[in-house]
């Protein structure tokens, strides 16, 4: 059952990367827009994930509560040596979410509108850069359980080369998978050739973040590349992910948008598994060299079995409904139809 | 500020700031859905326009609700580490199986909001139901989360180690049934009561009165009707709580002496140095009547606890008197409504019935923040009654003061935005 466990968890966090991922990218893509292009791109954006942004951002929940259920230890060691980049990211996730349902709800468009924007576009961006902090700080090996002093315990164990770097990183891919998205919901000839060029700048940022990370890790002693070549399946999925951006850049002018979103998606699972691949079943790795692992650090059986029937059970009447909804929302953008 | 104050208000604040959307996410989908059948039945064009514009309020509220609960998953760990290195993997079914009411929810107000002209009528409608349904189980089963903390089932405690783990024990423990009846109940009262005060406004100040009118007799009557139920369920509580924490029922009355034929104290100052209450009204005999259903049987009062065990007095006592003294209003506020409904239709045109709705905007909203705190400060000083105290479960980081500072600013902006943006909406429909 503990597997089934895993699966949900390591699924959940995907999800939230590519889903959740998209939808901070729709803000961070809008910072990088040109003032004339902002109000096209908006409304686009608004049109592709205004149904769907409350289910992506369930992701990140479902997750969280798989880890306070089936692996306390882990919860809660994150949340103590991690509180200052967690605390940075509930504020992103609170100020965004209120001010996307805020520009798109308030009944009279004046110059409110100039307060919500850069709310919104700001915490877009913040959001997922403490997200890639938190998630590299859990591998980087800097929290420390015996230390005694505040820096060392609450700041140096996030604050390093490397999580920012990952922070970085995660902000590049979220962008990526919104423009590829965006692509999509656009009409060819008309705006879609200005969402490519776009496409192709973010490509070369995601790789340059990328390679920013491996820098990142080599002064911080990260054994990354170890991590990531180590193993023949790390290999295999670096390399398919390399290929796959081959082929995307090939794609980008033909009209096939549904297999650029399936690209871009199979590239960010594969960075993940990559990522992830080689120290499971630790997930937090500690300054000590000692880890968590999500093996000897689960609950008890009756918990975790229970934790895993949930989880099928909830999947049976959540799956079918949410592809549905992407579905219907998704056969025909209409650019009249806002909800009201 | 001490930080362990800190983290208790921090908890207090966000739970509170959530509990509001929360209520408003789980009830308004029933009254839009009862608007919006009106419309597919009656096409009247009134109806549908009720129903946009609560539905518009929805998604503010949804979004609003959301974010504050997405916090709370992380601040249960940020805030009380040693709580939930031990609660987690007992009391997490309920939060599992709220992942997927959760979801269910988001995926169906999807559907519901953007789904005008796209979808079979009927099935749109439908989805509207599910949104409400789904909000409120998620509501039952966050609450039995809670009830756990005040009736900890489901493992053995051996020696400071928590096993033989049984998640769902400890779903349905003792206090899962009563508190999550009160606790659905109490949304309608509060949200129904709100809505209704706001259209009664409307009404008052002479604009789309169609319009107001009608959303106004939807909210008031299941305002109404949960009011008169309310007592009823508290009625269970106070019986709950007296079999499975007597200290709590001993401070919500001020109970100081163990006695028989035990008089309920409406009011007064307790006086927790002499052991007293000054200038309250005794009936005698009903709370031995309330607690267990007769008049003669013993009450167990705070000389029965030691010192070290018992909840902040004061504080809890005063939470009762105002949830009770705001149900009871709102009972007389709803026996005249039906009265005028059933009896004298007349009186539905007068300004006096529709500013007393107007004046009871805020009562329910403050007696659920009051019944919240009677449970969560009446468990004091517990965090697991019995079992684990909060004292023991605040995370070891020090400057939380900060960090509750910081929350404090961002729930109080919020409130302020939502409120002007409730304000404009309300102003656009009048123009
Ligand atoms: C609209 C709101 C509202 C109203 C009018 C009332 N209550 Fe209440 N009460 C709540 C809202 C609430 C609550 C906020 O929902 C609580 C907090 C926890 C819970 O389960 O419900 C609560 C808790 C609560 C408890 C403690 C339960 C526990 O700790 O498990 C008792 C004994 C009562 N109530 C009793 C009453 C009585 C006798 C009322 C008579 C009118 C009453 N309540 C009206
Ligand atoms: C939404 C309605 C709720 C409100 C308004 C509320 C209110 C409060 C208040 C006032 C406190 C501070 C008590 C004190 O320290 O004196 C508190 C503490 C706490 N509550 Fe609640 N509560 C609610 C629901 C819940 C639920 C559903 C849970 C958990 C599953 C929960 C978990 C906690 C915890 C862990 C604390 C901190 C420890 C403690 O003080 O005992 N609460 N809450
Ligand atoms: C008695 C207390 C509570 C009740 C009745 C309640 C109920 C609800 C409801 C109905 C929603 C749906 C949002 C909406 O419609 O506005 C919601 C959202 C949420 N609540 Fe609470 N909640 C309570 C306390 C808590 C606590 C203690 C937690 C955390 C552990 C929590 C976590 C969440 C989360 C994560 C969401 C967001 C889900 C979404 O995106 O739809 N809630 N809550």
């Amino acid at each position: 059952m503990i597997y089934v466990v895993i699966v949900f968890l390591w699924t959940s966090i995907l999800l939230y990367i590519l889903l959740g991922g998209a939808d901070f990218g729709a803000g961070i893509i809008e910072l990088f827009t040109s003032k004339v292009n902002r109000p096209k791109t908006r409304k686009t954006m608004y049109n592709a994930i205004g149904p769907i942004w409350e289910a992506n951002h369930m992701w990140l929940i479902i997750a969280i509560v798989i880890l306070f259920v089936g692996f306390p230890k882990i919860y809660t060691t994150i949340s103590i040596y991690l509180h200052i980049p967690l605390v940075c990211m509930l504020l992103g996730i609170i100020a965004r979410g209120t001010a996307f349902v805020f520009r798109n709800y308030d009944a009279v468009k004046d110059d409110m509108q100039k307060v919500y924007t850069p709310i919104f576009i700001y915490s877009s961006l913040i959001t997922p850069f403490f997200l890639g902090i938190i998630a590299a700080s859990s591998v980087s090996g800097r929290i420390d359980l015996q230390s005694a002093d505040f820096l060392s315990a609450y700041v140096y164990s996030w604050f390093n080369w490397f999580s920012i770097s990952v922070g970085v990183f995660t902000v590049s891919i979220c962008g990526f998978l919104a423009t590829i998205f965006i692509i999509g919901q656009t009409e060819p000839g008309g705006d879609r050739q200005h969402f490519i060029r776009k496409a192709k700048r973010t490509i070369f940022v995601v790789m340059f973040s990328g390679a920013l990370v491996f820098w990142a890790a080599y002064v911080d002693h990260v054994p990354l590349l170890y991590w990531i070549f180590g193993g023949l399946p790390g290999i295999i999925a670096i390399f398919s992910a390399i290929i796959s951006l081959v082929i995307m850049f090939y794609m980008l002018n033909k009209d096939k948008p549904i297999l650029l979103r399936l690209l871009a998606g199979f590239q960010v699972t594969m960075i993940l598994f990559a990522a992830t691949y080689i120290h499971f079943p630790a997930i937090v790795l500690l300054s000590n060299g000692e880890n968590l692992s999500l093996l000897t650090h689960q609950g008890q059986a009756r918990t975790i079995s229970s934790l895993a029937y949930a989880l099928l059970i909830g999947s049976i009447f959540i799956l079918p409904a949410l592809f549905y909804l992407i579905y219907i929302f998704q056969q025909k953008p209409n650019f009249k139809n806002n909800p009201d | 500020m001490d930080d362990f104050l800190a983290a208790r208000l921090q908890m207090a604040f966000s739970l509170g700031f959530h509990i509001v959307f929360a209520c408003i996410g789980m009830v308004m989908p029933f009254f839009m859905s009862v608007a919006h059948f009106y419309w597919l039945r009656t096409k009247e064009a009134v109806y549908k326009d009720v129903t946009k514009a609560w539905s518009r309020g929805v998604a503010i509220f949804f979004a609003t609700g959301a974010v504050s609960g997405t916090v709370l998953s992380f601040e249960l760990g940020l805030l009380w580490p040693k709580f939930m290195e031990h609660a987690g993997p007992i009391f997490g079914m309920p939060f599992s199986l709220e992942g997927t009411a959760f979801f269910i929810e988001a995926i169906a107000l999807g559907f519901y909001l953007y789904g005008w002209d796209k979808l079979n009528k009927w099935f749109h409608w439908v989805t509207g139901v599910i949104v409400g349904i789904s909000g409120l189980l998620s509501g039952i089963l966050v609450v039995a989360a809670n009830s756990w903390m005040n009736s900890p089932s489901g493992f053995d405690f051996l020696d400071g180690n928590y096993i033989n783990i049984d998640p769902i024990k400890a779903m349905f423990n003792d206090a899962w049934f009563s508190q999550a009846l009160h606790m659905s109940i109490a949304a309608f009262v509060s949200t129904g009561f709100a809505v209704a005060g706001i259209h009664a406004l409307m009404i008052l100040r002479g604009s789309n009165i169609a319009f107001h009118r009608k959303a106004f007799k939807i909210a008031a009557v299941f305002a109404a009707v949960a009011a008169c139920l309310q007592p009823l369920s508290g009625d269970i509580s106070a019986k709950d709580v007296a079999v499975r924490q007597p200290a709590k029922l001993a401070a919500m009355e001020a109970h100081f002496h163990t006695e028989r034929n035990a008089p309920l104290v409406i009011g007064g100052i307790p006086d927790t140095l002499n052991k007293k209450v000054d200038f309250a009204i005794k009936l005698p005999g009903l709370l031995s009547f309330m607690a267990t259903g007769d008049f003669n049987k013993e009450v167990t009062g705070l000389d029965r606890i030691p010192k070290e065990n018992q909840p902040p007095i004061a504080v809890t006592h005063y939470a009762f008197q105002i949830m009770v003294g705001m149900g009871m209003a709102m009972v007389a506020i709803a026996i005249l409504y039906f009265l005028v409904l059933f009896k004298k239709k007349s009186w539905l045109e007068t300004r006096w019935l529709l500013k007393l709705f107007v004046a009871a905007t805020p009562l329910g909203f403050i007696a659920l923040e009051a019944g919240w705190t009677v449970t969560e400060v009446g468990r004091q000083p517990w965090i697991i009654h019995g079992v684990l105290r909060t004292a023991d479960a605040v995370t070891p980081m020090p400057g939380i003061a900060y960090s509750f500072y910081l929350f404090t600013v961002v729930y109080l902006s919020l409130a302020v935005i939502v409120s002007i943006l409730l304000y404009r909406q309300i102003k656009y429909l009048r123009s």
